[in-house]
């Protein structure tokens, strides 16, 4: 079996400040990470591995420095990592890095895709869907549990605001995982030195031949208009008060509702 | 010509989610600030024995309701209904299509779009026509970015329908009318027998007995409460309300997820949120700050939490909820 996992690499956004003059992020000294989702999609790859035999291959569009998370990868005990590549593909939005990274895989042999339900520098949980889209596979998103994977099948549980579903899935078939799926392993030592000799395989668009009309910021449907922060209003005094006087003001506030 | 706002409207166990609601309410101030041109509300709704709801869709706002009812239609499945939403779009053009940002919401939209090839905007905190042009049709959506720490304002130029996906309570559903006319329409649509996903078993989430979303009082605990937790409790209630959590009392353990206010929590909007021992980070605040009142209660005179407060008081929570629960004994 042959499973591609999709993992971006992120800056830490817990430590992300803003300049407040200017309106931007202050990436300088950012550690990157793989992005959480991602990462339980890795261990959820490596633990069916383990069991059932499989090959895994973790994918990633990004800059070339995006090198050193498929190092981390290798780390973890992945068996191929493929970084997709090129000054065309920068500017992307979710569409467009959508249609890459799928022409990307089809190059590729897989009979489960699994991405990460969200990258944390963007929040938008739609590239999974839109690949799916793109090579015409069944998809379920938000995969909280993955409970049997047999001879063409995987079932996965869900779940909604309401309800869960366990679901059998035919592969082949792309799911997207939440970081609460499982904890990641530490990386071993051995696949750690390793991983330095291991190759990255890279694609660019003389690979992809994406049109580039598809692909890169001209590429993208959605552009960003604008970024600010938010600016702040004060709307009330601060007030000092001891614990009888606070529950007074309090009970005051409230008492048109109770 | 597009034309129209269309709203995806999502049934869950046979009732229309409350998000769905506000967005038909949200599409029809938007085409309240444009009325020349002539747009329509516009909701869809598919599943199977849900023509019944139709009435209700028009009843909080909606001009006409597009009903596509069908027996294999009663486990959501996203190639199916991508499928059905991608021939309403041929078929009507919309100009602009809104979907609840739940977990369904949030697998359904993005397949749609690449489906259709247009863009989407996930988690709109809010959506208005271009400002700066009375005739334009541009649709200016703004999200949080980077975990918060920036919001950014998408537009989506070229491509039709400009859509998004926008979570709870981040707009108000309008007061149902039953006097109010629309046109229902039915969508006829072949299903494609799609044997790709098939149930195994529905387990019914043991039944949470709170619902933060929907509570009108909100007793909200952050760090600062960690080890008085059952203070919440008796106070949540004392007031009859629901208790919330920041984060950090969630990464903790302390709390169920369940009840996280904030970007990626739930967002809240009670008539009262009373927020104890919490700092007030953009990424809880986005959660909270459309609260009719805000109270909060912080021993740091300097914690962010004071920004978005209505009523703000220096002072140990603890020792403060201790007082406010002896008035009700
Ligand atoms: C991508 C991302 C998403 C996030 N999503 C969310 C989210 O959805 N929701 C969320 O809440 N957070 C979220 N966070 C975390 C957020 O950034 C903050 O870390 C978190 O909200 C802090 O929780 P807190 O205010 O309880 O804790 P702290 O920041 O530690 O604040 C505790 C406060 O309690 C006060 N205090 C201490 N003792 C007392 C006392 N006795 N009485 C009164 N006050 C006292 C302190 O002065 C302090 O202000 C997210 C972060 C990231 C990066
Ligand atoms: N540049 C990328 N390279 C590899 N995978 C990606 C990339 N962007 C998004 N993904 C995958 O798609 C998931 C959802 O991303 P997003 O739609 O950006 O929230 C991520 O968790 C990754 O698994």
């Amino acid at each position: 079996m042959n499973i591609i996992v999709l993992a971006k690499q992120v800056p830490n956004t817990t430590e992300m400040k803003v300049n407040k003059e200017t309106g931007t992020l202050i990436r300088d000294g950012i550690e990157t990470i793989i992005n959480p989702d991602d990462l339980a999609g890795i261990e959820a790859a490596l633990r069916i591995k383990e069991k059932n035999g499989a090959k895994v291959t973790v994918v990633t569009m990004g800059p070339n420095n995006a090198e050193s998370m498929l190092r981390e990868a290798y780390g973890l005990g992945v068996d191929e990592t493929v970084l997709v590549t090129d000054k065309a593909f920068a500017g992307s939005d979710t569409l467009a890095t959508s249609k890459i990274l799928a022409e990307a895989i089809k190059n590729l042999e897989y009979d489960l895709i699994i991405a990460g339900r969200q990258a944390i520098d963007g929040d938008t949980a739609q590239v999974g869907p839109q690949i799916a889209e793109l090579l015409s596979l069944p998809q379920v998103s938000y995969v909280e549990e993955i409970t049997d994977i047999e001879e063409g099948f995987i079932t996965v549980i869900k779940s909604t605001e309401t309800h869960s579903f366990e679901l059998n899935v035919r592969m082949p078939a792309l799911i997207t995982t939440l970081s609460e799926l499982n904890t990641a392993r530490y990386m071993n030592v051995k696949d750690v030195w390793e991983s330095y000799d291991k190759e990255v395989k890279k694609f660019n668009n003389n690979d992809l031949k994406l049109n580039k009309e598809e692909i890169g910021l001209k590429g993208s449907p959605t552009r960003v208009k604008k970024t600010f922060i938010k600016a702040i209003t004060k709307k009330s005094e601060k007030q000092i008060l001891n614990a009888a006087k606070a529950a007074d003001v309090i009970v005051e506030a409230l008492n048109p509702h109770l | 010509m597009t034309k129209d706002i269309f709203v995806y409207v999502e049934v869950q166990d046979n009732k229309i989610m409350d998000v769905s609601l506000e967005l038909i309410n949200k599409a029809k101030e938007l085409i309240d600030s444009r009325k020349d041109f002539g747009f329509q509300v516009v909701g869809v709704l598919i599943g199977n024995k849900i023509s019944n709801l139709a009435a209700e869709v028009i009843y909080y706002g909606a001009d006409k309701v597009i009903v596509c009812d069908h027996a294999d239609l009663s486990l959501y499945n996203t190639m199916n209904y991508a499928e059905i939403i991608k021939g309403i779009i041929k078929k009507y053009n919309p100009e602009i299509f809104l979907y609840g940002g739940t977990i369904l919401g949030r697998d359904l939209a993005p397949r749609v779009s690449a489906k259709v090839n247009t863009g989407l905007t996930a988690d709109a905190t809010s959506i208005e026509f271009d400002p700066n042009d009375e005739f334009s049709k541009e649709l200016w959506i703004t999200r949080p970015a980077f975990g918060g720490n920036l919001f950014a304002t998408i537009v989506c130029p070229n491509h039709k329908p400009q859509m998004a996906t926008v979570r709870g309570n981040v707009f108000e559903k309008a007061i149902r009318c039953e006097n109010k006319r629309g046109e229902i329409l039915e969508y006829k649509y072949d299903i494609i027998t799609n044997n790709a996903i098939t149930l195994v078993r529905k387990i019914d989430k043991i039944q949470k007995k709170s619902d933060i979303t929907k509570a009108k009082i909100i007793v909200s605990g952050g760090r600062g409460m960690s080890s008085n937790i059952d203070l919440l409790e008796e106070t949540a209630i004392n007031l009859k309300g629901e208790v919330g959590a920041s984060r950090a009392l969630i990464d903790e353990g302390l709390c169920p997820k369940t009840i996280q206010v904030g970007q990626t929590g739930k967002t809240v909007k009670p008539i009262i949120y009373l927020a104890c021992g919490i700092s007030g980070a953009v990424q809880h605040t986005a959660g909270m700050e459309n609260s009719e009142m805000i109270i909060a209660i912080n021993t740091d005179e300097n914690a962010p939490i004071f920004d978005v407060a209505d009523i703000s008081i220096v002072g140990d929570a603890s020792k403060i909820l201790h007082e406010l629960n002896t008035r009700f004994k």
